[in-house]
């Protein structure tokens, strides 16, 4: 499997995630700067976590118009998988390759804390690993994972099932005290129409080493893996 | 001041911090009037903030050396050795004038300028901690600071990507117009690519990068010298602004910089800016310095020299560099965005030269700007320390649990979780300790190592008894990196105290030296950087002696490593360390009686180091992995603290001993640590065979907090309790 890590000004997760997908593939993702032109071959695109361009004016919206994400932007729209995690979730809004925006959270507060997830679909490359209705323990740190659409851009994304994960309770159900950031319908993270662009707040990549208490995050990495084998 | 004077007058030179014998001293170096830039250049290098003029002739009084140690003070930082080519490089330092006047701003600076200490000798920032002090919750403005403060400085951490995991949070009046702000930074380099700050050699190219300069922060450095007034809200423009995602690629680029062979010496501007940058760096190199302040990147326009020589803007470095290697460097900065200017020369006139618009506003002898600095010592008087109280003469609650219950939930002791969750505690995926235990712990990345940091300092200890409250400060610091299971390397310290011309303060500053120098050769836990910040007061009230001491240790292998957190039930729970029933200057006497009386609880060194040597012993052979040691609140309170973390309750065995039942849940004996354990009769043989005392004080299970005769505290209870005072506070009006 070959995977690319954009690496933007203001990226802080890109080694982070870099070192969960080494753990998993064997070997080294390739880091491609923001300012390149062209994504190198790869299976998997990832826009990692961090406050590109210093999240000023807002997040991701600078980095949006990098001039790597017009590629990044064709290569999703042809199919090649892309996994924006928190920050990149943010691009992923901000290019229009999923619906909605990520508004500050309800506290308007930074948090950081572990959270919890129902995985809703396990038929993508990212999730086989994991069991619909999975309860999986991940963390967030983020100022602006406060998801919002309209109404009925909600009601499609749950009639076309394009809800990848939700906060939820340790029993899988989902309450205003679950909800971490006042996200519309708990939602955590997305997927476009072909199940192939996924964006999410928590970050898995943050419990897939049982040395930092938790290997929740890492079937993600080991379902790429082995969808790309 | 932007004008130029027509001449110096006395006011002048009294506006800019100098005394009449220290502007002698000024003519008699250059042998004629300075210029106003020459006087604003003297006037930050003579600073207390930069000169250390009344502190210096203690500070060398302290042990400063080790096998262990690479670098101590002196430098931007000190580094000690993790073994396998690798170092830790670390400080902390105040930010705490301009976090009182402007606290986003000035706490956000204060992490962005302890960063840059580390990174500029070739280090990555790997862990922040923070040590915060601030006024009485019921003060008008506290709710106001805690919130600004600790968004100032998660805000900054977050972005640039380095963890926050540790530190401390005080409530007490006596920071009602003072509030401390000490930032710590931890970061990791290989030990042959490390950068100094020595610019040795002639004709090399002086390199200015990072953010444009600005009006910001001028006399950030003279304002901090300085006690405050009512109005000292007037001096926020003396506030420098951050910007973290400039100091992100700051470091990247530095990094980058670093991994090539180019660099004479590297230097942050901090305090004083360019002024003090340049003079160091001088100095240390034995040189002179040419600089053309035309060539300044500048963020406004018509700044004068003056100006751009005592600017505090955030976020830029100087840098000497191998000549011919310019253009190398500027690829480099230009590829992450960030001006690059070769501003100077270095020369071999050892004249500190500064031209701007061709004129020549600057020609001064470095040596003597940074030499001749006044030295003082200054009148000092310690009064005797309170007498030690026995614990039969503190009045006992009606219950022991439900004084648990308040202890636990009052400002003191409650959870700081409100704190820590709003900073990223966990990216760089290292942090294997997350706070909220004893020390935070971050492996060393690629490796099983594991690098453990904390800071402490008991005020109301040092209040009471300077001496005995420096030496608990460093002995605490150590405890905490022991209970870990780290090798304690060294500290850091942060010395907050108020005017040192007043003779009470400045015996209360030798004091707790005094006190630290003893703790620091008991345990060798040498200091290798530090910062000292005085004339904290206001209207002239000063704020209690505060020693920070930030601890650095080596976990060699992350897999024996202890927590909190109890683990099962049906555990034994055993106190190890000697139990005196101490509870002058104790938090239940603070907290439940509302008095500070007595002497604080005496460390014995040589007790403290057979304790801490054992449980390190322990830990590291596989014998123990839940240790906490026992400080504020006492054995009541650090059990709780362990069932809590872990979710399991306890039941404590009906103590038959001399002492008084209040004294033992609450002393605040030094030198102790609680161990959860299925083992017990093994670690109880092993602290016999070392000479330790030990006793069992219960066993773990359950959902409470059990007491013989008493009513039961549920966990839950404490929880709700303990996690919710903060909360709460920050919320209601």
């Amino acid at each position: 499997m070959k995977a690319s890590v954009i690496v933007f000004p203001g990226s802080n997760c890109d080694r982070d995630v870099a070192v969960s997908l080494k753990a998993a593939m064997g070997s080294r993702p390739a880091m491609v700067w923001h300012g390149e032109a062209d994504v190198p071959a790869s299976d998997l695109i990832v826009l990692p976590g961090g406050f590109s361009y210093g999240d000023y004016l807002r997040s991701g919206a600078m980095a949006a118009h990098s001039p790597i994400m017009r590629d990044v932007v064709a290569k999703a729209r042809k199919g090649t998988p892309v996994l924006g995690i928190c920050n990149g979730f943010h691009l992923l809004t901000e290019t229009g390759l999923l619906p909605g925006v990520l508004m500050r959270n309800a506290s308007l507060k930074f948090i950081c804390k572990d959270v919890l997830l129902k995985v809703e679909r396990n038929d993508t490359d990212f999730t086989r690993r994991y069991a619909p209705g999975d309860v999986i323990r991940i963390p967030i740190a983020h100022h602006d994972g406060n998801y919002f659409a309209d109404e009925d851009t909600l009601d499609r994304l749950e009639g076309e099932n394009l809800i990848a994960f939700r906060y939820c309770d340790d029993a899988g159900a989902l309450s205003d005290d679950a909800n971490p950031n006042g996200s519309q319908r708990a939602i955590a993270g997305l997927y476009n129409e072909t199940g192939t662009v996924l964006g999410l707040m928590p970050h898995p990549e943050r419990l897939a080493d049982p040395a930092l208490g938790g290997t929740d995050g890492k079937p993600m990495f080991t379902s790429l893996v082995e969808a790309f084998h | 001041m932007s004008a130029q004077p027509a001449a110096m007058t006395p006011e002048l030179v009294s506006e800019h911090g100098l005394s009449a014998q220290e502007y002698e001293q000024v003519l008699s170096i250059l042998g004629r009037e300075p210029s106003i830039t020459e006087l604003g250049i003297f006037s930050v290098m003579w600073s207390e903030h930069c000169s250390y003029k009344s502190s210096k002739v203690w500070l060398k009084t302290l042990p400063t050396t080790g096998p262990q140690v690479i670098c101590g003070p002196g430098e931007n930082a000190g580094i000690v050795d993790i073994g396998d080519g690798q170092c830790a490089i670390f400080k902390m330092e105040s930010h705490n004038h301009p976090s009182f006047i402007e606290p986003y701003q000035g706490a956000a600076t204060g992490v962005g300028g302890i960063m840059r200490d580390v990174f500029t000798m070739g280090a990555r920032p790997v862990a922040n901690l923070n040590a915060l002090r601030f006024g009485a919750p019921d003060h008008p403005k506290t709710r106001h600071l805690v919130s600004g403060v600790v968004a100032g400085i998660g805000d900054y951490g977050n972005c640039v990507g380095v963890p926050t995991v540790g530190g401390e949070v005080n409530f007490d009046p006596g920071y009602n117009g003072n509030i401390l702000v000490n930032a710590m930074c931890v970061g990791l380099a290989d030990t042959e690519k490390v950068f100094y700050s020595a610019a040795r050699g002639v004709g090399l190219p002086v390199v200015y990068v990072g953010s444009k300069t600005g009006r910001d922060g001028i006399h950030g450095a003279t304002m901090a010298s300085a006690e405050f007034d009512d109005d000292s809200e007037e001096k926020r423009p003396t506030v420098q602004v951050g910007d973290p995602f400039t100091e992100k690629l700051l470091i990247e680029a530095c990094l980058e910089l670093m991994a090539g062979d180019i660099i004479i010496a590297i230097q942050d501007m901090g305090a004083a800016g360019l002024t003090s940058s340049s003079v160091e760096m001088a100095d240390k190199g034995g040189v002179g310095f040419d600089l053309d302040l035309d060539k300044v990147p500048c963020r406004e326009q018509g700044m004068s020299a003056y100006e751009m020589m005592l600017s505090e803007s955030q976020e830029r470095m100087l840098i000497v560099l191998k000549p011919g290697s310019e253009d190398d460097a500027r690829a480099i900065f230009e590829k992450w965005e960030l001006d690059f200017a070769v501003v100077g020369v270095t020369t071999d006139t050892g004249r500190l030269i500064v031209t701007h618009n061709g004129r020549i506003e600057a020609d001064m002898p470095v040596k003597a700007l940074a030499d001749s600095a006044p030295e003082y010592k200054r009148p000092w008087t310690l009064s005797e320390p309170p007498a030690l109280i026995s614990p039969q003469d503190v009045a006992a609650p009606e219950s022991l649990t439900g004084t648990l219950e308040t202890l636990i939930g009052s400002p003191h002791l409650c959870s700081r979780r409100w704190v820590w969750e709003q900073y990223d505690h966990m990216v760089m995926g290292d942090t294997v300790r997350r706070p909220g235990s004893d020390a935070a712990v971050v492996r060393v990345h690629g490796t099983t190592k594991g690098l453990a940091a904390t800071c402490d300092v008991t005020p109301r200890y040092c209040a009471a008894d300077p001496v005995e409250g420096g030496k608990q400060a460093v002995a605490e610091a150590w405890r905490n990196l022991t209970a870990t299971g780290a090798d304690p390397l060294a500290i850091t310290d942060c010395m907050n105290f108020g005017n040192p011309e007043r003779p009470e303060i400045m015996g209360q500053f030798v004091g707790c030296i005094e006190g630290m120098r003893e703790a620091v050769e008991a345990l060798d836990f040498p200091v290798v950087s530090g910062n000292v910040s005085l004339y904290n007061e206001t209207n002239g009230a000063a704020i209690p002696p505060t020693p920070a001491i930030g601890g650095v240790g080596l976990i060699p292998d992350i897999a024996h490593m202890a927590d909190i957190a109890l683990r099962s039930e049906g555990e034994t729970l055993l106190l190890l360390g000697e139990e005196r029933g101490h509870l002058g200057q104790s938090l239940y006497m603070d907290v439940i009686l509302g008095k500070r009386e007595g002497a604080p609880p005496p460390v014995d060194m040589d007790a403290e180091r057979k304790t801490g040597d054992l449980v390190r012993e322990l830990i590291r052979d596989g014998s123990l992995a839940t240790v906490h040691d026992v400080s504020d609140g006492g054995l009541l309170v650090a059990v709780s603290e362990m069932a809590l973390a872990g979710g399991i309750g306890a039941t404590l065995s009906e103590y038959d001993g001399p002492l008084p039942r209040h004294a033992v849940a609450f002393g605040e004996d030094q030198g102790r640590y609680i161990v959860a354990t299925p083992q017990g009769d093994e670690i109880i043989a092993r602290a016999r065979a070392a000479g330790v005392p030990v006793r069992t004080v219960g066993k773990t299970g359950g959902d409470a907090i059990a007491i013989a005769g008493e009513q039961p505290a549920p966990l839950r209870r404490l929880q709700s309790l303990h996690e919710g005072w903060l909360p709460h506070y920050m919320t209601s009006r």
